[in-house]
């Protein structure tokens, strides 16, 4: 993108107000920027450094305490078991969630790009979950992992005599003793991820199916003339062109995922021994539930330490290759 | 015709896949469709006997007041928020000044952020200015944190416009706000169509301001509807009705509209 050529030289005339005085234009145009500048600045700027104070404050009752506490609400979180419980399953559920939609993705997108007949249905059927509410999602999965009814039915008519009870179940493999809790992966996690790749996958094929269509084919003709099979084609031409889509997947993934509430809030709630709670679940019963706001805050921030993690270095990544066309 | 075991084995994959992906609509829809002694949990995958529609009377009496909600929370939401993002991508592309994009990343930023860390301070705002558990309050939240995301879209569909054209209306004497409405603004029905739809789907389906910023009455159609499903007395085929009708709107757009839908899907990620 290039910047508007404004002529120094005065071939092409400069603005004029109507007043006759020349204004730079760039000026009404930060103007025009500002309202929305500065609700950016109080809204998220202002108010993650709100609730940051509140974190460091006492006001763990429905009455405003500002009194500073330190680091008190955060070493509380992390010595206790369902804070160390959510931040376990968030790291499983990331994971998994991203690695599954990543294969299902890529692999519905390396097939639609063959161009086979009823491309267009497939993937209409593939990406309409994204326009379904995380609500939605969780009340009908929570039904079909049920383990009265749903999955189990077939399970049952197979003849499998133990099935499994999915989000109900609160084993953790391989549970691992590990500060308060047990590490590994909760059972009653994969029910929820099921439900999150069923929402999300057909986004992901979308991105890779934007990727994929944006490499010419010269470049895949050029490696089958050097004697390329289908599969080299795949793996050593066109996955290297697709790592940038990949890495916007994880980005984006990944951030609603460290951030997931609603799905888990439907499904399953935090469970049994907090099998499938996650941080955005805690801190809304903390705060919203035990009026513990500043333990809701701690929590809050810690959330949004891990989401910058991921998504700082990716923004100003893309601001300086921005800069640099 | 015959079929090459690639393509054969293609296919297949993705009709499984479909299968996998129409599961929950097929239970939402005949489940809905069942009558109370027929919505029972061994004939889940059954078809219903014959087509009752009682559920969906119960579930729109139920959810009817909370659609309504919804729909006074989207609709203006998604219209000022699109106006908004337009003027807003128009400046940041076409009068860029000097450190216009470190400001933009800046409210970028404000997309990924998990909302619980701006939650507790946005309540005692609202509290102050009387707008906490009203519509107009989570209209006020909507509109103030689409901004990034609509930012980003129209910043990126105007990218596509030449520079050109608006030369020519420089010379012919206008400013920036005239080349914005007689240039741009015409041209900007396509970004309108892919923002609006975006913005509306995104309000409609929101879950955490919706349960924390009102209570009862006030309740959009989501926070109403994870209700009905979390009581233990309300009856499954209820629930599917009820999930039905909530997403009604959100899939009616998909299927009018799928193609800007996508488009907004990947605009909001393919190029930060």
């Amino acid at each position: 993108m290039k910047p508007i050529k404004r002529s120094r030289t005065g071939t092409v005339p400069e603005f004029h107000s109507q007043t006759g005085g020349r204004i730079d234009e760039k000026w009404v145009g930060f103007l025009l920027l500002l309202p929305s500048l500065a609700a950016v600045a109080v809204f998220v700027y202002g108010f993650i450094g709100w609730t940051g104070a509140v974190s460091f404050t006492r006001w763990n009752s429905l009455v405003p305490d500002w009194s500073w506490a330190g680091w008190e609400n955060y070493l509380r979180l992390f010595g206790n078991f369902r804070f160390q419980s959510d931040l376990r399953n968030t790291v499983v559920f990331t994971i998994l969630f991203i690695a599954v939609c990543m294969i299902l993705g890529l692999t519905l997108a390396v097939l639609l790009d063959r161009k086979l007949k009823g491309e267009h249905l497939f993937r209409n059927i593939f990406i309409f979950p994204m326009a379904l509410s995380f609500i939605v999602t969780g009340v009908v999965w929570q039904w079909i992992f049920n383990p009265s009814t749903g999955v189990n039915l077939f399970l049952g008519k197979m003849g499998v005599e133990d099935p499994p009870v999915w989000y109900v179940d609160t084993r953790i493999l391989p549970g691992v003793e590990w500060g308060e809790i047990q590490a590994g992966i909760p059972l009653a996690l994969i029910p929820v991820v099921i439900a999150a790749v069923w929402q999300l996958s057909g986004f992901t094929m979308a991105m890779y199916l934007a990727g994929l269509r944006g490499i010419p084919d010269e470049i895949r003709e050029a490696a089958r003339v050097d004697g390329a099979g289908e599969w080299q084609v795949l793996r050593q031409v066109i996955l290297p062109l697709l790592r940038p889509v990949t890495l916007s997947v994880i980005i984006i993934l990944g951030h609603i995922s460290l951030k997931i509430f609603d799905l888990v809030v439907a499904m399953t709630g935090p469970g049994a021994n907090f099998v499938t709670d996650v941080p955005g679940v805690y801190m809304f019963e903390a705060t919203f539930r035990g009026n513990h706001y500043a333990q809701g805050a701690a929590i809050a921030v810690i959330m949004l330490v891990m989401v910058s993690l991921l998504i700082i270095p990716y923004l100003v990544s893309n601001m300086r290759k921005e800069a640099d066309l | 015709m015959s079929l090459k075991p690639g393509r054969l084995a293609s296919y297949l994959t993705l009709l499984l896949a479909a299968i996998f992906f129409l599961i929950p609509v097929y239970v939402m829809v005949i489940t809905s469709l069942k009558g109370l002694e027929e919505a029972t949990l061994d004939r889940m995958w059954e078809l219903p006997a014959s087509l009752r529609w009682e559920s969906y009377a119960v579930a729109w009496e139920k959810l009817s007041p909370h659609l309504m909600n919804s729909l006074y929370l989207a609709v203006p939401a998604t219209i000022f928020s699109a106006l908004l993002g337009s003027l807003n991508g128009y400046v940041l592309s076409k009068w860029r000044f000097k450190g216009a994009d470190s400001l933009f990343t800046l409210v970028l930023f404000g997309m990924f952020i998990p909302y619980q860390s701006i939650l507790i301070p946005l309540i005692q705002f609202l509290q102050k200015i009387q707008l906490y558990n009203t519509i107009p309050g989570l209209i006020l939240v909507h509109v103030i944190y689409g901004i990034p995301i609509t930012t980003l879209i129209f910043r990126n569909f105007y990218a596509g416009i030449p520079d050109e054209i608006l030369e020519a209306a420089k010379i012919d004497g206008n400013g920036i706000l005239g080349i914005y409405r007689r240039i741009i603004l015409p041209l900007s029905v396509p970004g309108f169509v892919v923002v609006g739809i975006w913005q509306f789907t995104q309000i409609w389906n929101e879950f955490l301001f919706a349960v924390t910023l009102t209570s009862s009455s006030q309740h959009p159609v989501m926070v109403a509807l994870q209700n009905l499903s979390g009581s233990q007395i309300v009856q499954w085929n209820i629930q599917m009705a009820g999930a039905l009708l909530a997403a009604l709107p959100t899939l009616l757009i998909y299927i009018l509209l799928g193609r800007f839908f996508i488009r907004g899907l990947l605009a909001g990620s393919l190029k930060g």
